[in-house]
């Protein structure tokens, strides 16, 4: 108790007043949607100090294209342009021979298609840190792209992104599990 | 919504927790040497929904270095020091006791006032008078738990401060910001897309984080008194582990305009766009240095990723973690002496933290999924995301690894602690 005791020994007979301590409120972020079905944007109250902000604007930032998937080669079952995951290795990023088919059929449809984009997102399972990988996701994400460059799609076609683990199936217990999370997306525009 | 609250692990304590704490937090251990400590009710209790004294107890006792005595029983409950019968404290062992009131000004304004007394000597060793609004009660208390702990211990408070974290719940992910006790969540961002890294600016005012609403990771700086949603980084590809600098002026953040992972810097306002890492490895994870100088960051560029620091203008890095395969996550004590990083321990990933002089390291979390470390303003405390029966919670040691404490939330996922600054 030695801080104690020096402490008693310095006391100081302080008083401070503080006249009219500051608030912060918090005010929840207004988040605007672009997408065709949502709501408009509303600012939202101010929360007040202390309150629990029950009145918080959930935005609906998450909008799906409805098209006619029939005809759209790209959301038909029965085509391979349907098949949007690819499956790598632990700790690899190599695009294995078995998805091939699948990055060649989407390689040719975008070179159909030069003013389509795609965005590939790369996936890790949720061992190690979030931030770190988001990293490694992305090398697979970049790796099905050097696949795509080589069938000659164009850069300004595909966006590299990865959702490191935020996707992956929580709590695996097995390999199985774990392999399911080490994939890339391939999503088109206006998917 | 759905609060969280600290657990009272600890046996001989069991707070009164009767307003709606968010985050449920658990306590165990605690210093070798408690000081014991009256914190008698407040006078004038009426005049607000919360008993301060409990605020108070509550978070001296939170912190492993007080031993709150009861005062239930007590023939004599003193409001102010000239009505303390020190003799009565001194049997129960009191080395202090603190006494206060509430009074009602009118229009709506409380007149808070406390004194903390040594016991032994009979003098005082603080006091304090706030007017404040009835929803300051809370952080009012905390301030005053901030100067009982820095009269007693030496040490700057961290009570008086706010936390934010995420939360999943079903498919819903939340940035909430609560108070340090868990306290007052309330909501800064909802989305049904991931939520990751949030980062307070120096001032506290503000958050950065990265969200990925818009399908893709960008970074958004938010005010949370504003409310409005900015954009600093939206380039082609990542955009993601924002980090300010100590003067609040620009942020790390990390970009994957190229392939891999790379770390720039961005003025707040997000102009100036500088590239601090050149390499054909991972770079992220930044973090400054307290003094602003170097830029901390993981990187893969010996193989395994490892921590290393770079002048934070630019230039070549150098190796900082050499003990362990594998080192991640870096973040400076707020007195610059230590790093605290997540090391991948045999499988567990646990949080370390380094002393920067002599270069010792300590293991100071069990694992075996822990992620983002965060000091507390004052440094004693480090608070980060751990899994608990498969769940996301946060959890929280002491730096010197003798007071743990965990906090859950009993509906969903709780992860990426961010513990902000002292509040004014």
């Amino acid at each position: 108790m030695s801080t104690f005791s020096t402490k008693l020994f310095m006391a100081l007979a302080i008083s401070v007043v503080l006249v009219a301590c500051k608030s912060t409120p918090i005010k929840p972020a207004t988040v605007e949607d672009k997408s065709p079905s949502a709501s408009t944007a509303n600012t939202t109250p101010d929360a007040g100090a202390g309150a629990d902000t029950g009145a918080i604007k959930e935005a609906a930032i998450d909008s799906s294209a409805n098209g006619n998937d029939k005809n759209n080669p790209l959301k038909d079952p029965n085509n391979i342009l349907s098949k949007r995951a690819i499956y790598f290795d632990y700790d690899s990023d190599a695009v294995k021979a078995e998805y091939r088919p699948i990055v060649e059929a989407h390689g040719k449809y975008l070179v159909a298609h030069p003013d389509t984009k795609m965005i590939v997102q790369g996936n890790t399972d949720e061992r190690g840190t979030r931030e770190y990988n988001l990293s490694l996701g992305q090398r697979r994400s970049v790796a099905v792209k050097k696949a795509l460059n080589l069938l000659g799609v164009q850069d300004k076609q595909i966006e590299t992104i990865s959702y490191g683990e935020e996707k992956a199936v929580q709590n695996c217990g097995d390999e199985d599990c774990f392999a399911k999370n080490r994939r890339a997306d391939v999503v088109y525009e206006g998917d | 919504m759905k609060l969280l609250r600290w657990i009272f692990l600890c046996a001989a304590f069991f707070a009164a927790l009767t307003a709606n704490a968010a985050l449920e937090i658990e306590i165990s251990g605690g210093g070798a040497q408690q000081i014991p400590i009256a914190v008698v009710p407040f006078g004038g209790a009426a005049n607000t929904k919360e008993n301060i004294n409990e605020i108070v107890a509550a978070d001296l006792q939170r912190s492993g270095l007080f031993r709150v005595l009861e005062t239930r029983g007590m023939a004599n409950l003193p409001t102010n020091s000239s009505q303390i019968k020190y003799a009565e404290w001194v049997a129960l062992q009191a080395q202090a006791v603190t006494v206060g009131n509430v009074e009602s000004l009118g229009g709506g304004k409380l007149k808070v006032s406390f004194q903390l007394m040594d016991a032994l000597k009979q003098t005082q060793l603080a006091g304090m008078d706030y007017q404040i609004a009835p929803n300051q009660v809370r952080t009012t208390a905390h301030k005053i738990a901030d100067v009982i702990y820095q009269k007693l211990t030496g040490q700057s408070g961290m009570f008086a401060s706010r936390i934010a974290y995420i939360t999943k719940t079903g498919k819903q992910y939340a940035l909430l910001v609560a108070d340090a006790d868990g306290y007052n969540p309330q909501s800064v961002l909802r989305s049904n897309e991931p939520i990751i890294s949030p980062a307070w600016s120096p001032d506290g005012t503000k958050l950065a984080y990265v969200s990925f609403q818009k399908k893709k990771p960008i970074v958004y700086v938010q005010s949370l008194t504003g409310g409005t949603q900015e954009v600093l980084a939206n380039y082609k590809g990542n955009n993601s582990a924002p980090a300010w600098s100590p003067d609040g002026s620009k942020l790390a953040i990390v970009l994957t305009y190229g392939a891999n992972s790379q770390i720039y810097t961005v003025s707040s306002s997000g102009g100036d766009l500088k590239q601090i890492t050149k390499s054909n490895s991972i770079d992220t994870e930044p973090t400054f240095s307290h003094d602003g100088s170097q830029i901390y960051f993981s990187s893969d560029r010996g193989g395994k990723p490892q921590i290393y620091k770079v002048p934070a203008s630019g230039g070549s890095a150098s190796r900082v973690t050499f003990e362990g395969a594998y080192n991640v996550s870096p973040r400076f004590s707020p007195d610059g002496k230590s790093l605290a990083y997540i090391r991948n321990d045999g499988g567990k990933f646990r949080v370390a933290l380094q002393d920067l002089a002599s270069g010792q390291v300590q293991l100071l979390s069990e694992g075996a999924q822990d992620d983002s470390p965060s000091f507390a303003p004052n440094g004693r405390v480090i608070l980060y995301a751990t899994k608990l029966h498969g769940r996301g919670a946060l959890a929280a040691v002491s730096s010197d690894g003798k007071v743990r404490q965990r906090l859950n939330d009993a509906t969903g996922d709780v992860r990426e602690p961010a513990w902000g600054p002292l509040l004014n």
